[in-house]
């Protein structure tokens, strides 16, 4: 008799905290924030000329897609458009997700510290940045690729990179836009969020906004 | 290393200290019914329940009685979780149309979330519709945390009790820590979060154009509401698939911080609450000061050891040292905006506690880096711990080391004017031992078969890590991962043509049960049988559980135990690649 009562009260606790905790409190947190703080609760979103173009605190691909020899866009193995970086652009970090830079589909690399499939993963990566920009920084070795360049991200979007890094991708972006580097640098500090009170977290450049602030500027062409 | 790393882990744990005490006490209050400021809000709420799911709060009731209605409530959230999961395809707020997950990852998904856990062989923005991730797992986020916190209050009623047995009322202890606890910390806190970044929204994945051309999809939801209790309640299943390194999640250096204290401030305040219970506030201390002491060697090898960085990249040719604007070390999955140090120090707290929380990827640890949550693991998470079972698993070591330390000198063993004797004993040391033995068996039984093998993704000692990691982890209720191993295939978001791996999901979701309920048990039938006791005056005679003496002694018991059961294992994982620089 008291196991029944029990489970009926357990029933009945279950289905008071359900409407409680899992209808009424997130929908009141949605509710209050959509008013409180719109821009934040739908994710900060970007727009340019009314077109959305991306979140602020999420990373994308500055690409172009490659087409093939029959002048159609060239597929990789899991169907997705081969790309290659846009040199008129900054380049976020190294991405483990499915096209890079995917947001709707995050995860880790889950790459191992004692593996050889990392060392050729970073030893790729390392490569593909020297290709990128040796042309127009000629003093640079692998030396003194910043980590940030060379190792996958978290969360897959990371929408920063270090200082460092978007120091050395200045040398291209100065080239190919034709402006000067101490343009591209001034713009660099511009967009360089610095620690959480000074103390929390460590600086990082804004990849987005940084790359429309150059478009701005010189034009997207 | 660097002195700006330090000043945040230093600044981090101030916030710690002067939390404590605070909350403590309010908690305290709380739990021996004293009134509390927010009683004029919460107290028509509070009666309300009460009258609607038909209980008397103020009927006591013994052990036995407490644990029968902890088991029944657990049973009704699990079945009721199983129910949501299992028909997405009826779900309002699913703007992407989601299915269902298989049959083996939902069993394995809801048995985790019961029991704060919230291990993930899913990722929540290419399965969970919004429904599921609100009414299913944000529910049962504060509902197994508040199991925690009661059993932890129950125990210490017991040795506290002074006439009978009874250990409290199981429904009102649930019902109060929800409503004087868990929620309102949860709705400031979450507001706290989207003003600073962190989304919450019921709309579509936003679709885009990027300047080049590039499209692109960004998934979204009601995701502050659920961060903030997931971190409160330690409970750590991320909304998103990489969890707090997603920028919606965990979008600052502060909503870092923010959620770092989140998940510390239950477990650090329930030592204080235990010292105010029973009458002494240096015994919470006590047992806060032997936390610490774990705590810091924790974050200290694991910072060291990051900031070292990998063979992998030294083979590489890649450079780690610290260079003018960046941050060296090894920042394979880590964000930009949370660097080394804030990533060892939530890493640490996050495995410290039971909470599941990341916000870096511990596959991609150094090998002696990876070894820290291991060892955080092994001792039972009782470092701080999680809500609750923190404080009960910390109170079974106190036993342990009182019994042991009595033997030293020659004294009967006592808690607080409570003599310990054979049964006590009896049911803290299988209560202690219950966690290691069914890790350390279903790592050697996934490792040993094949069916097992399966689920592994790098080679190597690395591949015994995530093993050895998936059972310590689930057994430990932490929920943390080596997210190579898997037990979910999912070719296309939605679940369409998606599976599960039935070995890895049952072999954990017994873990995760068995880990949970058995030690709950033995704690409750622990508390049962101290509330019957006379208490004895304090002496000349009576040993100390509150100096440095009596800390040291706890850590050392916790440490042996740790070590003793779990250094094979750790030699064949991460030992083994710290050692050398030779890639697999």
């Amino acid at each position: 008799m008291q196991i029944r009562q029990n489970a009926l009260t357990a029933v009945l606790a279950m289905i008071v905290m359900t409407v409680l905790l899992g209808i009424a409190y997130p929908l009141a947190i949605t509710g209050i924030s959509q008013v409180a703080f719109p821009g934040n609760a739908n994710g900060q979103q970007v727009k340019v000329n009314g077109r959305l173009v991306g979140s602020k605190i999420i990373g994308e691909q500055f690409a172009d897609v490659v087409t093939g020899k029959n002048g159609k866009a060239k597929l990789d193995k899991n169907g997705n458009p081969v790309t290659t970086p846009d040199p008129r652009y900054f380049q976020t970090r190294p991405s483990a997700t499915t096209p890079p830079d995917n947001a709707a589909a995050t995860t880790f690399s889950n790459l191992g510290p004692n593996n050889l499939t990392t060392e050729q993963e970073i030893a790729a990566n390392i490569k593909a940045y020297l290709a990128l920009e040796k042309p127009y920084d000629p003093g640079l070795t692998a030396a003194q690729v910043p980590v940030d360049a060379a190792d996958s991200s978290a969360s897959g979007v990371d929408p920063d990179v270090s200082v460092a890094n978007a120091r050395i991708q200045a040398h291209r972006i100065a080239a190919v836009r034709h402006v000067t580097l101490r343009t591209v640098d001034r713009l660099i500090a511009s967009y360089t969020t610095g620690r959480s009170l000074g103390i929390f977290g460590e600086p990082g450049v804004n990849v987005l906004e940084l790359n429309l602030a150059l478009n701005r500027i010189t034009g997207s062409r | 290393m660097t002195l700006q790393g330090w000043l945040q882990i230093v600044v981090f744990f101030a916030i710690i200290v002067a939390i404590t005490p605070l909350l403590g006490s309010y908690m305290a209050r709380v739990y021996t019914g004293k009134r509390v400021a927010l009683a004029r809000a919460m107290g028509p709420i509070e009666r309300g329940i009460y009258r609607s799911i038909r209980v008397d709060p103020q009927r006591e009731q013994d052990w036995k009685s407490y644990a029968a209605s902890l088991l029944l409530f657990s049973l009704a959230g699990w079945l009721l979780l199983y129910l949501i999961l299992r028909t997405q395809s009826l779900h309002p707020f699913n703007p992407e149309g989601f299915h269902s997950m298989p049959w083996n990852v939902t069993f394995n998904t809801v048995t985790s979330f019961l029991t704060n856990t919230n291990w993930q062989y899913y990722g929540g923005e290419t399965t969970l519709t919004y429904f599921s991730q609100m009414a299913g797992l944000t529910v049962q986020n504060f509902a197994s945390a508040a199991v925690g916190i009661c059993v932890a209050v129950a125990l210490i009623r017991g040795i506290v009790g002074r006439s009978g047995k009874g250990l409290g009322n199981f429904w009102q202890d649930v019902v109060r820590t929800v409503l004087y606890v868990l929620l309102p910390i949860s709705v400031v806190g979450a507001l706290v979060l989207v003003s600073q970044g962190v989304i919450q929204t019921l709309g579509h994945y936003l679709s885009f154009t990027g300047p080049t051309g590039l499209r692109g999809q960004i998934a979204v939801g009601p995701v502050a509401s659920q961060e903030v209790i997931k971190n409160l309640g330690t409970n750590g299943g991320g909304f998103f698939n990489t969890n707090a390194a997603h920028p919606f999640e965990n979008p600052t250096g502060f909503t870092n911080l923010l959620e770092m204290v989140l998940i510390f401030s239950i477990p650090a305040a329930l030592t204080a609450t235990y010292g105010r219970m029973v009458g002494s506030r240096r015994q919470g201390w006590a047992l806060f000061a032997a936390m610490t002491v774990m705590f810091v060697a924790g974050v200290t090898v694991l910072y060291a050891a990051e900031a070292h960085g990998t063979p992998a990249q030294h083979a590489a040719g890649l450079h780690t040292q610290v260079i003018a604007n960046s941050t060296g070390g090894n920042m394979e999955g880590k964000e930009q905006r949370f660097g080394i140090a804030d990533s060892a120090l939530f890493d640490t707290v996050a495995t410290d506690t039971s909470t599941g929380a990341v916000n870096s990827s511990f596959d991609s640890l150094t090998g002696l880096g990876g070894a820290v949550p291991m060892a955080d693991l092994s001792t039972g998470e009782v470092i701080f711990g999680g809500v609750g079972s923190g404080l009960y698993m910390m109170l079974l070591y106190v036993l342990l080391a009182v019994f042991i330390g009595g033997l030293m000198v020659g004294r009967t063993p006592e808690l607080l004017g409570k003599k310990i004797e054979a049964r006590e004993i009896k049911l803290a040391s299988v209560g202690i031992l219950i966690t290691p033995l069914t890790a350390l068996v279903s790592t050697a039984i996934a490792i040993a078969d094949h069916a097992g093998r399966v689920s592994i993704f790098n080679s190597g000692p690395q591949g015994f890590s995530e093993t050895f990691y998936a059972y310590l982890s689930q057994s430990n209720n932490n929920g943390s991962a080596f997210a190579g191993y898997t037990g979910f295939i999912q070719p296309a978001a939605g679940n369409v043509g998606s599976h599960g791996i039935t070995f890895a999901d049952l072999l954990g979701s017994f873990d995760l049960a068995f880990a949970r309920y058995a030690p709950i048990l033995f704690v409750l039938a622990a508390a049962g049988s101290l509330a019957g006791k006379r208490v004895s005056p304090v002496g000349l005679g009576t040993m100390r559980t509150d100096n440095p003496t009596f800390i040291v002694l706890l850590i050392g018991v916790i440490v042996l135990v740790g070590a003793l059961t779990f250094f094979p294992a750790l030699l064949l994982g991460p030992i083994v690649q710290s050692l050398t620089g030779h890639l697999f």
